[in-house]
C-alpha cells in the first residue's frame, strides 16, 4: 500500500505545472473571474487546452482524448484546480461527447465531436422538467415523428447556461404506452431552431445561470437522434455510470480551503485573527479532516478505475460527501466575510471577497440538489450496497 | 499508487479471520472476558504458534520483521472478532517500545519471550492528573548508584493485571510536563514495592493501577537514553493510534453489518424495517462514515510507507475522524437495533463499548484535533 507517484508521473506533473504557468496568465484569470467576461475567457482557455491536445482527458484517444492514465488525469485535474482554474464546461466535453462517440453513428461523430473538442459549440443539458426532477423518468416533453423530423413540444428546466448555448441535448418522450423509461429518446437540438424560447430563472445567488427552455413545435431532424428511438434512457444511464472520478471536486475544495485559511489569517476580531480563534479554527480543522478522508476515498476509486473496474456506488458517496464539504467551506468563507457577506456585486466594499463568498454560498446550495439530489444518491447507495 | 495489502499481509489477515470465525464465537469471547484473567492462555499460546506475536520484531530476535501495515491488517480482523487477548498492550505497545529502544540486551532477553508467548508485558504511561498529556509525569526515578529508585502511581495500565513486566515512564529531570527528562524503565512487577489494583473496563479487559514505592530498577533497564524517553513514547502513541484505528475499522464494519442484517429480519408494521427509507438513509450515512474512516486509515498507512513527514498529522486526523465516525456508527447501531440494542445478550453493545474505549486511548477526537491544529501552527 503506497501513494508515491512514479518518476513518469512526477515528470508529467512538472510538465502540467509549467504549461499552466505559461498559458494561464493573470490577465486571463481576471477575465474568467468576472461574470461579464466569463464565457469568452472560458472558451479561450478551453481552446488553449484543445491546441495542447489536453481538452478531453476522459475521451478515448481515437476520438481526440489524451490517452492519459487515470493517475495522469488525476494529476492534471489537481494542478488545474490548485491553480484556481475552472474545470471545462461539462455539458459538451463530459456529458454529450461521450454519448455521441459511444452510441452515435459515424455521421454524428464527424459532425459534432470536432466542435465539442474545439469549444466552437457550447452545449447545454435538457433533462429536468417542471414535473420531472429527481424522478427524471416522469419527463413529458413530447417528440412526434413527422416525415424526416420530430416535432418537439414541452419545457425543460434548470438548464445551466442555456443563454450561451448553441446546442442542447434532450431526453424526450416518443412513446407513452409502456414502462416510463422505455419510451424516451435522446435528441440533439440546435438552439437556433424556430420555436425555442430561453427564459432566465433568477436564483437566490442573485446571478443568472439557470434557465427554462420552452419548445413550441420545434422541428428536429431524425438524423439528430442518438441511437434507437425509445432507447434514450439507456444512453443517459450509461453516461451516469461513466461519471467521472473527480465528481467529489476534491482538488477544488483543497484550493478553496487553502484560500479560506489565508483569509482567516488576515481577518481580525477583537485583536486576534479568526485563524487563532478556537471555535473557528476547530470548525476549519474539522472540515479539513473530512476533506483529507474524502481525498483518499477519491484516490481509492481512482486506483480501482486504473485497474479497469467501473466505479459503482462509490460515485454516489463522492457526490454526497464532496458537496457537503464544498458547502462547509463556502460557509466558512461567509463567516469570515462577517458583515460584508451580504454585499451584492461590488467588490470594493468591505472585503473584496464578500460578494463572491455570498454568491458561492448561495449558488452552492444547489450542489446537493443537482446531478441527482443527495437524498436520491442515498437511495442509490441503499440499493447497491445495503441491498434493501 | 495502490491500496492493497501485500500477499503476506493478506495471509496474516486471513489467518486471524479464520481463527475468529472458527474459534471466537461471541459466547466464547464472553466467557473469556468474564474469566479471572480476562484472557485465554490457550488462545495466547495459539497466537504464538500462528506467528502473530512475532509481527513487529526484527528477524534477528525471531521476529517477522513486520511494519505498521502488517499490524493494521491483523488489528482490523481482531476488531471484527472483538478479540480481548492483550495483543495490543503486550505486542504492539510494550513490544513496540522494546523494539524501538536501542537497548540490545533488553531486546535479546525479552523479545523472544514475547514471541513464544511466555511473557506478558505492559506499558504504564497514564497518571491520574495527566489525562492525554503523556509528558505530564509525576512518577519519579532517582539515580542511586547503578539503580533507579522509582516512586509514583500509574493508572489504567492495559494488561497491567496479567503483566510480568512493564515499561514505565518516569521523570528523571525537568518540570512536571516537560518532554525532556522523561525516562523509560523496564520494571519487573514482582519487585518489592510494587502493588496493583486490578479492575475491569467496560470492554471487558482487565487493567490495573500500579503503585511503585521505592522500587529499585537497574540502570541497565533503561529504554533509550536517560531523559530522552519521550521520543519513544511519541512513536508508541502514533503507531498505537494507527493500530487502534485499524481495530476500530473492523468494529465499525461489523456494527454496520450486524445492524443491516437486523433490519432485514426485524418486522414491524407488517414489513421488515429495512424497507423504511428513514432507516436506509441512516445506514447509508454509517456506510459512508465507514468508508471515510477506511480512507483515513489508508492515508496514514501510506504516509508511513511513503516516508512522508505528514505522518503525524495524518495520524492525528485519523484519530479525530475515528472519534466522529465511531460515535455515529455506534449510536446508530444501538438505535436501529431498538430495545434489543440495549441488551447485554446482543453483541452490538459490546462492540460499541470497545469502540468507546479505543476512542479514549491516546486521546479523544477533540484532543487529537487540537494536536492536529498545533502541528499545523508549528509547521507554519
Amino acid at each position: 500500500m503506497n501513494t508515491a507517484f512514479s518518476e513518469e508521473d512526477l515528470a508529467f506533473q512538472q510538465e502540467v505545472q509549467a504549461f499552466i504557468k505559461q498559458k494561464y496568465t493573470p490577465e486571463l484569470a481576471a477575465r474568467a473571474a468576472n461574470p461579464k467576461t466569463f464565457k469568452d475567457a472560458q472558451i479561450e482557455w478551453q481552446k488553449i487546452l484543445f491546441e495542447q491536445g489536453w481538452i478531453a482527458p476522459n475521451w478515448p484517444a481515437e476520438y481526440g482524448g489524451t490517452g492519459w492514465t487515470p493517475t495522469q488525469s488525476y494529476i492534471f485535474d489537481n494542478e488545474r484546480a490548485m491553480a484556481g482554474i475552472s474545470d471545462v464546461v461539462p455539458f459538451g466535453l463530459k456529458m454529450v461527447g461521450p454519448v455521441i462517440y459511444t452510441f452515435g453513428n459515424d455521421e454524428q461523430k464527424e459532425r459534432f465531436l470536432p466542435a465539442i473538442l474545439s469549444s466552437d459549440d457550447w452545449w447545454c443539458q435538457g433533462y429536468s422538467e417542471p414535473g420531472a426532477g429527481s424522478d427524471l423518468a416522469a419527463l413529458q416533453t413530447k417528440a412526434v415523428l413527422d416525415g424526416d423530423d420530430y416535432i418537439v413540444n414541452g419545457a425543460k428546466i434548470w438548464t445551466t447556461y442555456a443563454q450561451h448555448a448553441d446546442w442542447i441535448f434532450c431526453l424526450v418522450r416518443t412513446d407513452s404506452s409502456g414502462k416510463r423509461q422505455s419510451g424516451i429518446s435522446f435528441l440533439l437540438i440546435d438552439m437556433k431552431t424556430p420555436g425555442i424560447e430561453v427564459r432566465p430563472i433568477h436564483t437566490i445567488d442573485n446571478y443568472h445561470s439557470l434557465n427554462e427552455v420552452i419548445f413550441k413545435d420545434v422541428r428536429v431532424p431524425v438524423a439528430n437522434r442518438i441511437g434507437e428511438q425509445d432507447a434514450g434512457w439507456t444512453y443517459a444511464k450509461a453516461l451516469l455510470a461513466h461519471e467521472r472520478v473527480s465528481i467529489a471536486e476534491v482538488a477544488n475544495s483543497k484550493r478553496n480551503l487553502a484560500e479560506v485559511k489565508k483569509l482567516a489569517q488576515q481577518e481580525v476580531n477583537g485583536g486576534q485573527t479568526l485563524y487563532s480563534d478556537t471555535a473557528f479554527r476547530s470548525r476549519l480543522a474539522e472540515t479539513e479532516i473530512e476533506l483529507m478522508a474524502l481525498e483518499y476515498t477519491e484516490l481509492r476509486v481512482l486506483a480501482s478505475v486504473s485497474r479497469g473496474e467501473t466505479p459503482g456506488p462509490e460515485s454516489s458517496l463522492l457526490k454526497i460527501k464532496g458537496t457537503e464539504i464544498q458547502q462547509a467551506i463556502q460557509e466558512l468563507r461567509m463567516q469570515i466575510a462577517g458583515y460584508y457577506c451580504g454585499v451584492l456585486g461590488q467588490d470594493d466594499i468591505g472585503h473584496e471577497f464578500g460578494s463572491a463568498a455570498r454568491q458561492a454560498y448561495m449558488y452552492g446550495r444547489a450542489a446537493s440538489i443537482y446531478g441527482g439530489s443527495n437524498e436520491v444518491q442515498r437511495n442509490v447507495i441503499a440499493r447497491a450496497v445495503l441491498r434493501v | 499508487m495502490n491500496f492493497d495489502y501485500s500477499e503476506e499481509q493478506v495471509m496474516l489477515r486471513d489467518s486471524v479471520q479464520r481463527f475468529v470465525q472458527s474459534q471466537y464465537e461471541f459466547e466464547t469471547r464472553r466467557s473469556i472476558a468474564e474469566s479471572e484473567t480476562a484472557m485465554s492462555a490457550e488462545n495466547w499460546a495459539q497466537f504464538a504458534e500462528l506467528g502473530w506475536l512475532s509481527i513487529p520484531f526484527d528477524e534477528q530476535y525471531g521476529g517477522f520483521g513486520g511494519d505498521i501495515q502488517d499490524i493494521a491488517a491483523v488489528m482490523e480482523e481482531m476488531g471484527k472478532g472483538l478479540v480481548i487477548e492483550p495483543f495490543f498492550a503486550n505486542v504492539i505497545l510494550f513490544g513496540g517500545l522494546l523494539q524501538n529502544s536501542g537497548n540490545d540486551a533488553l531486546k535479546e532477553k525479552y523479545i523472544p519471550q514475547i514471541i513464544d508467548g511466555s511473557l506478558q508485558g505492559a506499558y504504564a504511561f497514564v497518571e491520574r492528573q495527566s489525562r492525554y498529556q503523556s509528558a505530564d509525569v509525576l512518577t519519579s526515578a532517582n539515580k542511586q548508584g547503578d539503580n533507579y529508585v522509582l516512586n509514583g502511581t500509574k493508572t489504567v495500565v492495559f494488561n497491567g493485571a496479567n503483566a510480568d513486566v512493564a515499561v514505565v515512564s518516569a521523570r528523571t529531570s525537568g518540570g512536571q510536563s516537560d518532554e525532556d527528562g522523561i525516562s523509560l524503565l523496564l520494571v519487573d512487577l514482582s519487585s518489592d514495592g510494587v502493588s496493583r489494583q486490578n479492575y475491569r473496563l467496560m470492554d471487558g479487559q482487565l487493567v490495573a493501577n500500579i503503585e511503585f514505592k521505592d522500587v529499585s530498577v537497574s540502570a541497565d533497564n533503561l529504554l533509550g537514553a536517560e531523559g530522552q524517553g519521550y521520543v519513544l513514547m511519541k512513536a508508541a502513541e502514533l503507531q498505537g493510534s494507527v493500530a487502534l484505528a485499524a481495530e476500530a475499522l473492523g468494529i465499525a464494519g461489523k456494527l454496520n453489518e450486524l445492524t443491516l442484517d437486523y433490519t432485514k429480519t426485524r418486522e414491524q408494521f407488517g414489513t421488515t424495517i429495512s424497507t423504511f427509507q428513514v432507516l436506509q438513509h441512516r445506514m447509508v450515512d454509517t456506510f459512508m462514515e465507514y468508508e471515510l474512516l477506511k480512507s483515513m486509515l489508508f492515508r496514514a498507512l501510506c504516509s508511513w510507507a511513503d516516508g512522508d513527514d505528514e505522518f503525524e498529522l495524518d495520524v492525528r486526523a485519523l484519530k479525530a475522524k475515528l472519534a466522529r465516525s465511531g460515535k455515529l456508527i455506534g449510536d446508530e447501531a444501538i438505535q436501529i437495533h431498538g430495545g434489543m440494542g440495549m441488551t447485554d445478550e446482543m453483541s452490538v453493545g459490546h462492540y460499541v463499548k470497545r469502540l468507546m474505549t479505543i476512542n479514549a486511548i491516546f486521546g479523544d477526537g477533540d484532543y487529537n484535533q487540537q494536536q492536529f491544529v498545533q502541528l499545523q501552527d508549528s509547521a507554519a
